[in-house]
């Protein structure tokens, strides 16, 4: 997984509640087995006017100028600045590979689907929640100032404006421990095997039917 | 001890160690797995030398991407085929049992797992699709996992939780007649919003969610994460036990009345704290369907679409103006007027005998109205469908102009041929009506399966009653 630590970079405004991850990436493109090349179709729909299909040569569509990621500088834009309850739907990880193959690393919005949250962290994405009136004022100000840029730092766990005011956030210990490592969980969970084997010891004399 | 949730037991009773940080490992008792969210987890495995910790707790079965066409035929969509071919090869490779498309007991993971006895009271049920909510309905833990944890979870058995908060949904007090699981869960749905359960395990309690069937519980769990939360549950009664018994991989024996003395606990303690209840009353409860593109924009059979410049808050204001022009409707027209071009009767959330025979009852003698491009039925599992059969269920349909397809996703989320066209407006029993979900530019409305057959052989929305 890759790390996260700091970055500074352009956000992006999605100005919907209930961004669903259907949204985000289409089924069509779910057939795929492989775990990358989803950024050309992230939110697919919304982005080209024509309807789009596996294997086809995207750079050939018609891009929607209408939609906010085919604007400049949104295009290179590294944050993302949504409403309530995004990535509601589906549980297709293939959402937060198609968000991070576009160039996103993390995402703001006043809260988040559960299971779009926890996928976030295990593609080295950081989903930050913040009160709805913080969320309103980003999207005044990105409004306001294109290109507007922020800076997170998960070490500190601060946001920090172009004016120099600071926005702490919130995020679970052990999440931010595996971010700002890299860390596979697989691997830390498998430290604790011994464990997994005394549990399942114990959990067959209770309740043979499960084995 | 303290009165504990039905959800309280189930995480004690699973739970292999826990951090300082209240982060815990869960140990998962069945894990399904279909072909589109496992090939990365089984790809992962491969590079990282593993295997699955415990091959037996593993159930496979391709859903997402069938055909429901003949089942003779190839899968003619290569990379469709690509996929469905991968989880067979990874489910030989690792020896994990899968029913594949030859297979009388193929069908959508979420009939399967109950319908085999797969999914028991008191177990954890995961699988990398948000609807494994649906098995909570026996009293179980269940819920979607994304790619990642599906891989977590076959190579260790466990997953990374963080315990959810409890919520209560009790629906008060009886149904009226023809008010199916599918209008309560709306109706819930409608009541708490799509992000209303975020964070939470949701219990459905009441007179009125004991008196559902098995079935018709498995509905209303189905759609838990409609209402944003990831598990749904309701408790273990008579109704449960009885469904479960003589199923293949149920427990015999000795085992058995083991098991059902240990699920009698499966439910909570009088007192035990929930941090949100919300209560409905279910007489007041409606046929419903859905006007917008997210589950909780529905509305009861003989309202009118709803007026954005009614609502006060401007965020959900804009939405609803989005939805409105997606869905080329205007406020405050009747729901009734909404004319239709295609019925999906299907899906993990209505696709069982008992929705098939409600909607069957309905399609009886009547015939698929002229403006209806398509009206299909696809039943659940093999043999959901072999039930059918027997019971001449395909017959009415057929006679009534509805086409009777081999089981799967389908529809759904037209991962598959079946498809709406832009522009076309769907009655649909499944559970999303994103943009898009069932076709590019198509339109979806929620239905029950009573109220699909109904807009099926009437052109439009009407209440079933009145028919
Ligand atoms: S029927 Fe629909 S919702 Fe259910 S598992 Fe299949 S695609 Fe998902």
């Amino acid at each position: 997984m890759q790390k996260f630590t700091e970055i500074t970079g352009i956000v992006a405004p999605m100005d919907r509640p209930n961004v669903d991850t259907d949204a985000i990436i289409p089924k069509q493109y779910l057939k795929s087995i492989k775990r990358s090349g989803f950024g050309p179709n992230a939110f697919d729909d919304w982005r080209y006017l024509d309807p789009g299909e596996p294997g086809m040569d995207h750079s050939k569509r018609r891009p929607n100028p209408e939609f906010v990621l085919n604007q400049k500088p949104y295009d290179q834009a590294t944050i993302l600045l949504a409403r309530e309850n995004f990535g509601c739907g589906s549980s297709r990880e293939h959402a937060v590979w198609a968000l991070d193959d576009f160039g996103f690393r993390a995402v703001i919005a006043p809260s988040f689907a559960d299971i779009f949250f926890n996928n976030s962290f295990k593609s080295g994405m950081l989903p930050i929640v913040l009160d709805a009136t913080v969320v309103e004022q980003l999207f005044k100000e990105v409004e306001s100032d294109k290109g507007y840029q922020l800076t997170i730092d998960l070490e500190s766990q601060k946001i920090s404006k172009p004016n120099g005011d600071v926005i702490p956030f919130e995020v679970d210990e052990f999440r931010k421990y595996c971010l700002l490592n890299g860390l596979d969980d697989i691997g830390l969970t498998l430290k604790h095997a011994a464990d997994i084997r005394t549990y399942e010891e114990t959990r067959k004399q209770q309740a043979p039917w499960l084995f | 001890m303290t009165a504990r949730t039905l959800y309280d037991k189930l995480w004690d009773a699973h739970v292999v160690r826990t951090e300082e940080d209240g982060t815990a490992l869960i140990y998962i008792d069945r894990h399904l797995i279909h072909e589109v969210t496992s090939p990365q987890a089984f790809e992962g495995l491969r590079l990282a030398n593993r295997g699955p910790w415990r091959t037996d707790s593993l159930l496979a079965v391709p859903d997402h991407n069938v055909p429901t066409t003949s089942r003779n035929e190839a899968i003619t969509d290569p990379v469709a085929k690509l996929q469905v071919d991968t989880l067979e090869q990874n489910c030989q490779e690792f020896s994990i049992t899968e029913f594949n498309m030859g297979d009388i007991r193929q069908g959508i993971v979420h009939v399967i797992g109950p319908e085999q006895g797969a999914t028991l009271p008191g177990m954890t049920v995961v699988c990398g699709d948000s609807h494994t909510s649906t098995h909570g309905a026996f009293g179980a833990l269940a819920h979607g996992v994304g790619t990642s944890e599906v891989e977590h979870v076959m190579a260790t058995q466990c997953l990374i939780q963080n315990k959810m908060k409890n919520m209560l949904v009790s629906v008060d007090g009886q149904v009226q007649p023809g008010i199916t699981a599918k209008d309560i869960v709306l109706a819930i749905i409608g009541k708490i919003g799509t992000a209303g359960g975020n964070g939470y395990a949701i219990e459905f309690a009441g007179e009125a969610i004991a008196d559902l069937s098995m079935e018709g519980r498995m509905t209303v769990c189905n759609m838990a994460i409609e209402g944003g939360a990831r598990a749904g549950m309701v408790a273990v009664d008579q109704t449960t036990i009885d469904y479960v018994k003589g199923r293949p991989y149920a427990p015999t024996g000795e085992v058995w009345d083991r098991a059902v003395a240990a699920w009698t606990d499966l439910k909570s303690d009088e007192g035990a704290h929930f941090d949100k209840v919300v209560r409905l009353d279910a007489a007041s409860i409606q046929p419903q369907v859905t006007w917008g593109t997210s589950p909780e924009m529905e509305v009861a059979i003989d309202a009118n679409v709803p007026d954005p410049e009614s609502e006060a808050d401007e965020v959900k204001a804009n939405g609803m103006r989005k939805a409105l022009a997606y869905m080329d409707l205007k406020a405050g027209m009747p729901v009734t007027a909404i004319q239709l071009d295609k019925v999906f009767i299907g899906s993990c959330t209505n696709s069982r005998i008992e929705d098939m025979r409600a909607a069957a009852a309905v399609a009886k003698g009547r015939k698929v109205a002229a403006n209806i491009k398509l009206a299909m039925v696809v039943p659940g599992s093999g043999l959901v469908k072999q039930q059918a059969e027997a019971e001449g269920l395909d017959v009415i349909f057929k006679e009534a102009g509805f086409e009777w397809r081999e089981p799967g996703c389908s529809m759904c989320l037209a991962m598959n041929a079946d498809r709406l066209e832009p522009g076309e407006r769907c009655a649909s029993t499944s559970n999303r009506n994103f943009e898009g979900r069932q076709g590019q530019g198509g339109r979806t409305h929620l239905v029950s399966p009573a109220m699909a057959a109904a807009a099926a052989v009437t052109g439009h929305f009407i209440n079933v009653n009145d028919l």
